[in-house]
């Protein structure tokens, strides 16, 4: 073997894992349980949240799904999951057409810095999802305060 | 169990209007310690539902993920005058309900 194919090969074996180190866009394995087996895609919905938490006790949370919401094209439920949180999923939201607007707002505990996943089931039998990473200063539900 | 819950008076028909709950829940997570070293029992609004005029329009599952005093932001398509009515019950049972009302034109 000449040294430069043996170089060559040592780089693409050392590529392989650092490729797959780079990769953020994995969905969190207990999220992705909610579609049952059906693929969950990146996109539509839109996860805000703030860069870093002092206090995780209550983080400002907007889930925020891009859909029409009429009668045959809405979304049916919006599922958050932490990635660290004893329990991880923190809550499920059911809307229909009715809402009108694909849009939910609340606070929630964070314990540690994760990243935290949105799940939302549309009325077309797909999921999507976004996940948002957040550092938090002092962690909610574990330690004594 | 108080509550405060905002939601527009009045609106036009087909209006997307906003609604805000807050309800005063300390939402035990069921993992911390009281003062002798007792675990507190989890206790957390476990549902919360909201329905127009008998409709439900829009249900949440809470946990302990939740922070203390849930406060939950969601939108409705004001459709018809009447009532918004909203209930949630936690881990001990206790329930709690609010109304409000809405003037649609």
């Amino acid at each position: 073997m000449k040294r430069r194919e043996f170089l060559a090969g040592i780089a693409g074996t050392l590529a392989l894992p650092v490729a797959a180190f780079a990769d953020d866009e994995v969905l969190d394995p207990l999220a992705a349980k909610v579609a049952n087996g059906a693929p969950v895609r990146k996109g539509k919905v839109k996860i805000v949240l703030p860069q870093l938490a002092d206090n995780g006790n209550s983080v400002p949370i907007r889930i925020t799904v891009d859909s029409p919401m009429t009668a045959a094209d809405h979304v049916k439920s919006i599922h958050l999951y932490s990635e660290r949180n004893p329990v991880s999923n923190m809550a499920n939201f059911y809307l229909g057409p009715r809402a009108g607007k694909a849009e939910i707002d609340s606070r929630v505990r964070l314990a540690g810095s994760q990243k935290v996943t949105a799940v939302a089931a549309l009325s077309d039998g797909t999921f999507w999802y976004d996940a948002a990473p957040i550092v938090v200063t002092l962690s909610a539900c574990l330690d004594e305060s | 169990m108080a509550a405060r819950i905002q939601i527009p008076s009045q609106a036009k028909q087909g209006e997307v209007v906003e609604v805000r709950v807050l309800i005063q829940h300390p939402m035990e997570t069921g993992y911390r310690h009281d003062d002798v070293g007792h675990l507190i029992k989890r206790n957390v609004i476990k549902v919360l539902s909201c329905r127009y005029n008998g409709v439900e329009v829009f249900r949440a599952d809470l946990s302990s993920g939740i922070a203390a005093n849930p406060y939950v932001q969601f939108y409705t398509v004001a459709d018809k005058s009447g009532e918004l009515e909203f209930y949630w019950i936690d881990d001990e049972g206790k329930q709690g309900s609010e109304r409000q009302s809405i003037r649609v034109t």
